[in-house]
């Protein structure tokens, strides 16, 4: 199976995350990033897939969009056993919204394909800074195949995948043939950390760069002046107030229940 | 007055809280028309007009319940086409958010998700969203073709009004390439007799610190008539279900009240409670970053804690 993997370089949720003041976009440049921690397990699922068929012809791409900085995504996705990567990257691309970016992804998917074809697209299931999760179904809408997402638990039989869907009111089996797009949660895998081999190997590993014009999608159709929506203001949320801490000793419980109670909780 | 969609989030014509909170909200932006995918509308009917639909458009092709997503983005397609609405509501859920995504890229219409307050603005609907972990706010429009905007569970209080919800049937035609990806199978979950984690007005979460036992976490959660969640340590512990993971890659939830207990407040969690009015903790460790938040909180163990708290709930409520 060959396997093109999507992954979003991200700035760091542990650290300092903030708008740009001028046009309200992430700022992904000034702060710590990496490969966002939900892209690690569309990795593993891919690696996983590819060394359980035989013969393991299969090839894993893993595909950025994003500025320069975004190419230490594709950097440790290789380190943990990626294939080669794709990086698209032009300055015109800044401040794309959901739509521009899965155009480009789409776009960029489908010269991959034009080289040699892919059978399975995979995603994470959210950004871990847009937390949008609309990516993976804009896609499968714009490549036109099936979309089977926020997989928990995969299964691959020749070119049948299914996977346990969690939903907020049943838990589903999805099936399809592919090619497809596939998205997977947190639930579905324990993704590996890169060895030592892994990360030496990485270096040798092609990269492609490619531009807008590359794919051939005009400048107009992405970026912040393209973008279907517009953010108007974005500002930090006030600090909570500071508030009453007690320690137990004794009457923790008799003092939290007064708290309650002096809110009309009970 | 120009229709606003509104899709209804309903298990066989149960109806969810949050399509009420979502026809309150569309009444701001114009008239409100619920959407209806799958049967038992005989039932939903009434709350639906309790909360001002002006219309109810059914759509019962088995497509939409056999096949993941692709249908009932098709199906609401149509319905845009039809109705030129000024606006497509749509509940902030995993489903919600794909439908509204692949409707975005068939439109060519922006798509604003996980909206926690929307007005009307004089280029249309204005929203307000929580973003990274709930520390920063952001308001936004969209600029192009019909807003489509899904909103989360608890942006507004559900305002009863008079409705017709004059049932209206619609027609659809699924193309072959939405009839995909096959739901084989479906196991409704497991009901508790507890509220629903993200509609509910109180919330008690257990993590690690509660070594395995949910039991004080359930009584105390059951003296307030609260819902149970639970964070990501204690689900992958296996001690608690994944449906009730509160954060990040769980639910997020925006109770009147949220406690926390055992639970040290990493930055993923606080993504899916942080917005909640009232704050509460019981944790061992004064340290824990959990207590930044708190309205209030008590340093101590929970398993001496909740059961005293839960008795004295339970005595004052007789
Ligand atoms: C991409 C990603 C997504 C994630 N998504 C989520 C998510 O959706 N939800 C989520 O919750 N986490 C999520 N996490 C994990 C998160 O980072 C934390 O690891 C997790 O929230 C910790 O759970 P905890 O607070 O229960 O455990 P710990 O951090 O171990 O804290 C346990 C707390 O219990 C206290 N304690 C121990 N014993 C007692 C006692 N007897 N009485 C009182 N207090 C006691 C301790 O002092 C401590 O503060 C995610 C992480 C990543 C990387
Ligand atoms: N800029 C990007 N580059 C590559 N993949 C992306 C990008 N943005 C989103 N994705 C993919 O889409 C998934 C869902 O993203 P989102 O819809 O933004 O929450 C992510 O987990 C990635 O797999």
């Amino acid at each position: 199976m060959n396997i093109v993997v999507c992954v979003k370089y991200v700035p760091d949720a542990t650290g300092d995350r903030r708008f740009n003041d001028a046009d309200h976009t992430v700022d992904r440049v000034g702060v710590d990033g990496l490969l966002s921690e939900l892209d690690e397990y569309a990795v593993e699922e891919a690696l996983k897939i590819v060394e359980a068929s035989d013969g393991s012809e299969g090839e894993v791409t893993v595909l950025t969009v994003g500025p320069e900085q975004a190419a230490d995504a594709i950097r440790k996705s290789l380190q943990m056993g990626a294939h080669k990567g794709v990086h698209v990257l032009d300055d015109a691309i800044h401040g794309s919204d959901a739509a521009a970016t899965s155009l480009l992804l789409a776009e960029a998917i489908k010269k991959v394909g034009a080289e040699s074809a892919w059978d399975l697209v995979i995603c994470g299931m959210a950004s871990t800074d847009g937390s949008m999760s609309v990516v993976p179904a804009m896609l499968a809408e714009r490549l036109g195949v099936a979309q089977v997402t926020f997989g928990s638990e995969i299964s691959v039989t020749g070119d049948m995948v299914s996977i346990r869907r969690d939903g907020d009111t049943a838990t589903e089996t999805v099936e399809a043939s592919t090619p497809l797009v596939l998205s997977v949660t947190d639930q579905s895998n324990e993704p590996r950390y890169p060895s030592f081999k892994g990360i030496m190997a990485a270096k040798k590993k092609p990269v492609e760069t490619w531009s807008l014009a590359d794919l051939g999608v005009p400048a107009e159709q992405v970026g912040l002046a393209a973008a279907w929506t517009k953010v108007d203001a974005s500002a930090a949320r006030p600090p909570r107030e500071a508030g009453t801490i007690v320690t137990d000793e004794g009457d923790g419980a008799a003092r939290l229940v007064e708290f309650l109670a002096g809110q009309k909780f009970i | 007055m120009t229709e606003v969609l509104v899709l209804v989030d309903h298990v066989d014509g149960a109806v969810k809280k949050t399509t009420s909170e979502l026809l309150t909200i569309a009444r701001r932006l114009g008239e409100p028309s619920a959407v209806f995918f799958g049967t038992g509308v005989e039932q939903a009917k009434e709350t639906l007009a309790q909360f001002g639909a002006a219309k109810v458009y059914v759509v019962e092709d088995a497509a939409l319940g056999e096949f993941l997503v692709a249908p009932k983005a098709e199906a609401m397609a149509q319905l845009v086409e039809k109705t030129q609405p000024a606006a497509v509501l749509i509940p902030s859920y995993a489903e919600g958010k794909e439908i509204a995504g692949r409707l975005s890229v068939k439109l060519e219409s922006g798509l604003i998700t996980d909206a926690v307050d929307v007005k009307a603005g004089d280029n249309g609907p204005q929203t307000t969203q929580s973003v990274f972990a709930g520390s920063f706010t952001v308001t936004a429009q969209v600029t192009k073709g019909t807003p489509i905007i899904t909103v989360k569970p608890n942006s507004a209080t559900p305002e009863p009004t008079d409705g017709a919800a004059e049932v209206e049937p619609f027609a659809v035609t699924i193309s072959d390439a939405a009839k995909t990806a096959r739901i084989v199978d479906s196991k409704p979950r497991e009901k508790t007799g507890r509220p629903e984690l993200t509609e509910a007005a109180i919330v008690v979460s257990g993590g690690r610190g509660t070594g395995g036992n949910f039991e004080p976490v359930e009584a105390f959660a059951d003296s307030l008539d609260a819902a149970v969640g639970a964070s990501r340590a204690a689900v992958d512990s296996g001690w608690y279900p994944h449906s009730y993971q509160v954060g990040q890659t769980g639910k997020t939830v925006s109770p009147q009240l949220y406690i926390a207990a055992g639970i040290s407040g990493a930055i993923q969690h606080r993504a899916g409670m942080q917005t909640s009015k009232t704050i509460v903790a019981i944790n061992k460790d004064e340290e824990a970053p959990i207590f930044e938040l708190v309205d209030f909180g008590v340093v101590g163990d929970l398993h001496t804690v909740l059961p005293a708290a839960t008795e004295e709930v339970t005595k004052r409520k007789g």
